[in-house]
């Protein structure tokens, strides 16, 4: 009796997170990965109003729910989501992601919240309990919690069921531009949902705080995904199913945590991942129920598909051009790399470089090639950097082969993680690949089969050698490293022209004509997940070569897989190139710009200010804006980069070729125009 | 012993009754025409043909072989081609891709380890079979063109043409003509007469467009909500008072 009363005040929580996502998910069709960062952002302030500058209780929660989460949701609306309804899902994905990444860091920047321990709560006296009946013991802090909630749900399905408001909000639902051409505004009916959830999100959060031991926005971010487990378990579409979803989770977990024996296994492995447990297995039963498409915008026909890769359209003496120029350019920089740099300084960010684009090059086929978003690349990395060190240290095969071996582990996982989820479209099929990755670093890292060891420092790694070339040269290591890259970066070429990719781009084209003629996307896609998951796993065992160690913690945690995501998502999935700029301006913005070209640049304009070196929390932020250029150019800037560049050049080229007259209507050939598809 | 066999095939969608107990049988090499009013169920029919919705009753063989628990992808392989109502390319490919990619898809050739080494690039002979299907429909102007930019009629080409590379020995057009002017129905029509007779496959078509149906099928089957109304050889069927009713009202 008492778990599952206490089991409710979390079960409140998961309600309300839950309702507001799939409040957002209904309007604006964007499915909210950040919702757990708004609801840290409200606690935050509530937490700052109460305890630094001591306000009164109506006071600091007018300000941090009433005034901060709206006005966070007002900007989140104006600034991005309004813009995403009609952009393509994986714009939608990758925007909150880079939210999710970012908007804790920046609520970092202006509190001091991690080192705050016991946040204080709505209610004066919120630790007092009572025992309304039997063994029951509920505090103040859980009664409101839970009364609060119930009205507040309450209130809001009464509204979407009978006010005028609600009914244009569920019109908005169905498609968004349709019901603009019925002449609701449709932006203002968005907005005022991204408001209204953004207040449920800081109403949460701070309703929650008093209960976590600890105000982080870790906590926060594992609220939501019970949270997202509840939404998807309403099918992303019914707010009582939602919010009775919620309430079951939370009451589930305290029950388990009862029931279970201690110091069983289950008890303390199930305790910790139920929230990835339940979103996983969720994911899986809803699918195979029928319930998880994807809001389909009866509309959404009318959007072009992408463009084709720039160098498909080029003509053969500019690809000729720019290929010269790339290699002459890749050879100076390894001429200068290699008889003219300080090798301390120079060779581990280029080390690092070399070996993230084998990593991110995992992304590239993910994501560019099958078109799918997997949110667990770094756990596929970590997991061969992990199968290295042990092969190599434990079992004595020669590191270099025990990275294949681990690549190979790797590519099984990612296999096995796909069959349970093979028939997960979108968003469902992130969110199944994120509770996997969680799932993984706060569950299986505490076993030392997976982490080696003694399972707390990281295991030591070898470097390779092979016959007399031993690898702990710097020089020869790097060499290695570049002489992998271009053999996977080959190999993701040969892919991407070969069977496997021509059929995972017709699937993506249309995946019932594939399977008409004989192609069977189920397979392909274990096919794409497996390939995937090695490379990341080859990767994975390069860098805990490169560190001598295989640092899980400090490398292949999924918050850092969502910043991979993120930046090469933003610089370009779909070619090698574009992964390996993007590896090269990851290592280089966090090690260089940030930590001391930019600082120092400033320091030299102005003597007012001292910048420190910047690190950690603003780089992320500045990764995850990053993500946000998404949404505007989902081919990825690089792409976009050259497809202007190239435009330009044929422009100039054409004005050579007839001198007179200039005609400025023609259509420059570099940007074919993209008629609406025939229906 | 027939080459396709529907037997009582029966499907419901919560409470209607979409297809009532409809057997069909098309033959060796022959166009069998399968007709009816909007909403009569006959894409439902193909979809369950082709396992893209599950049957709640009867079975269909091809070949001798219950396909009840074949997947889709499988009943391609034995030899269904089918193109589809409401045209179904892969966007961001040209018709040669189209083709290139069935003929990979019938021949299987190649996989992930062919690709990583390099082996998964068209082969000459592969690109000689994609050329002679862009001569036969005609779409050599259009082969390296993005299909988005061509035409529905052409699109319907391209399906036809991607249907016939995996060499089908049935193959289902779904509404061929619908979008079409006058014109383009006619050489569409001759085209299906010149590729029946030089591979014999089989077609099953359905149709709107009653001269189109008349110019090519040898038999007909005539669907009215959910139910065979009619079938038989093709003037006979459209000689037939019920179908009269329910193409054209009462105006007998």
């Amino acid at each position: 009796m008492d778990e599952i009363f206490r089991g409710m005040t979390f079960g409140s929580i998961y309600s309300l997170l839950a309702v507001g996502l799939v409040l957002t998910y209904k309007t604006s069709g964007i499915f909210n990965l950040a919702y757990g960062a708004q609801a840290f952002v409200s606690a935050a302030v509530y937490y700052e109003m109460r305890k630094v500058h001591e306000l009164p209780i109506p006071v600091a929660f007018t300000i941090a729910v009433l005034i901060a989460a709206p006005l966070l949701g007002l900007l989140l609306d104006r600034l991005l989501f309004r813009h995403l309804r009609s952009a393509p899902a994986v714009a939608r994905l990758v925007t909150t992601l880079g939210l999710l990444v970012a908007i804790p860091e920046i609520t970092k920047l202006f509190f001091e919240v991690n080192t705050s321990y016991q946040p204080p709560g709505v209610v004066p006296d919120g630790a007092t309990a009572y025992n309304p009946f039997g063994n029951v013991f509920l505090n103040r802090d859980d009664i409101a919690t839970i009364v609060i909630t119930i009205s507040v749900v309450l209130a809001l399905m009464a509204m979407f069921r009978f006010s005028s408001l609600g009914l244009r909000m569920r019109a908005v639902v169905e498609s968004s531009r349709m019901t603009e051409l019925a002449g609701v505004d449709a932006d203002r009916v968005s907005m005022i949902a991204a408001v209204m959830s953004s207040v449920l999100a800081g109403l949460a959060g701070v309703l929650i705080s008093p209960v976590l031991p600890q105000l982080n926005d870790l906590y926060y971010r594992n609220l939501v995904v019970a949270a997202i487990a509840a939404a998807v378990f309403a099918g992303l579409s019914s707010i009582p199913l939602a919010f009775i979803g919620g309430l079951l989770l939370g009451i589930l977990s305290q029950v388990l945590a009862t029931l279970l024996p201690d110091g069983s296994v289950f008890k303390a492995s199930l305790g910790p991942s139920l929230p990835f447990v339940a979103l996983f297995v969720v994911l899986i039963v809803m699918n195979a129920r029928g319930g998880t498409r994807d809001v389909a915008d009866p509309l959404a026909g009318v959007d072009p598909p992408p463009p084709p890769l720039v160098s498909v359209e080029r003509t053969d003496s500019l690809t000729w051009a720019t290929r010269s120029f790339g290699v002459i350019f890749v050879f100076g920089l390894f001429y200068w790399l290699f008889f003219h740099a300080d090798e301390q300084i120079w060779f581990p960010p280029a080390q690092e470089a070399v070996i993230y684009s084998i990593i991110f090059l995992s992304i590239t086929v993910i994501t560019g090639m099958g078109g799918l978003i997997s949110l667990s690349q770094a756990t596929f990395a970590g997991i061969g950097a992990l199968a290295t060190a042990q092969l190599a240290t434990d079992a004595g095969i020669g590191v270099l082969f025990a990275a294949f071996l681990a690549a190979g582990i790797a590519a099984a996982v990612g296999a096995l993680l796909a069959v349970p989820a093979l028939r997960l479209a979108g968003i469902f099929l992130s969110l199944a690949t994120l509770a996997f990755g969680l799932f993984f670093d706060s569950v299986m890292l505490k076993y030392t089969w997976v982490a080696g060891g003694d399972g707390i420092q990281p295991h030591a790694t070898p470097r390779p050698t092979i016959g007399s070339i031993d690898f702990a040269n710097e020089k020869a290591f790097l060499v290695l490293c570049i002489v992998m890259l271009a053999l996977v970066g080959t190999a993701v070429i040969f892919v991407r022209g070969g069977t496997t990719g021509r059929y995972l781009d017709a699937i993506r084209g249309s995946s019932t004509a594939a399977s008409s003629i004989g192609i069977s996307s189920a397979r392909s896609r274990i096919v794409v997940f497996a390939l995937s998951a090695g490379i990341a796993g080859l990767g994975g065992g390069f860098f805990a070569m490169y560190q001598e160690r295989a640092n899980f913690v400090g490398n292949f945690k999924v918050e850092l897989g969502l910043i991979w995501v993120v930046v090469v998502v933003t610089l370009g999935a779909r070619t090698v190139e574009g992964a390996i700029q993007a590896a090269i301006g990851f290592v280089f913005f966090q090690r260089f710009a940030l930590r001391v070209w930019i600082p120092w640049a400033i320091n030299h304009v102005q003597p007012w200010v001292d910048v420190k070196p910047i690190t950690g929390g603003v780089a992320t932020v500045l990764f995850g804006l990053g993500a946000l250029t998404y949404a505007r150019h989902p081919e990825g800037i690089l792409e976009f980069n050259k497809r202007t560049s190239l435009a330009a050049i044929q422009r100039r080229m054409d004005r050579r070729k007839q001198p007179s007259p200039p005609d400025e209507g023609a259509p420059v050939s570099g940007e074919v125009g993209h008629e609406p598809a025939p229906s | 012993m027939s080459l396709l066999q529907a037997d009582r095939v029966t499907k419901k969608f919560s409470g209607i009754t979409a297809l009532d107990a409809v057997s069909l049988d098309v033959e060796d090499g022959e166009i069998v025409g399968l007709i009816g009013p909007n909403g009569a169920g006959k894409t439902t029919f193909f979809n369950c043909l082709l396992g893209m919705s599950k049957t709640d009753g009867g079975s269909v063989t091809f070949a001798g072989a219950d396909l009840s628990r074949v997947p889709t992808h499988r009943r391609a392989r034995l030899g269904i081609g089918r193109t589809f109502q409401r045209i179904e390319l892969f966007t961001g490919m040209t018709p040669r891709e189209h083709f290139f990619v069935a003929d990979r898809a019938h021949t299987r050739r190649g996989s992930l380890l062919f690709d990583i080494v390099g082996f998964g690039r068209p082969h000459p002979d592969e690109l000689a079979r994609a050329q002679a299907m862009l001569d036969l429909l005609g779409l050599t102007d259009v082969a390296d063109r993005n299909v988005e930019s061509l035409s529905l009629g052409i699109g319907r080409l391209v399906e036809v043409g991607r249907a016939l590379m995996t060499n089908p020995r049935l193959l289902l057009l779904d509404e061929p003509s619908s979008g079409l002017d006058r014109h383009e129905t006619e050489a569409l029509a001759a085209t299906l007469r010149e590729i029946q007779r030089e591979s014999g496959t089989a077609i099953l078509l359905v149709e709107h467009d009653v001269d189109f149906v008349r110019s090519l099928a040898t038999r007909a089957f005539v669907l009215d909500f959910g139910t065979l109304i009619a079938s038989g050889r093709t003037d006979d069927v459209f000689a037939d008072a019920a179908v009269r009713k329910a193409y054209l009202g009462d105006i007998v």
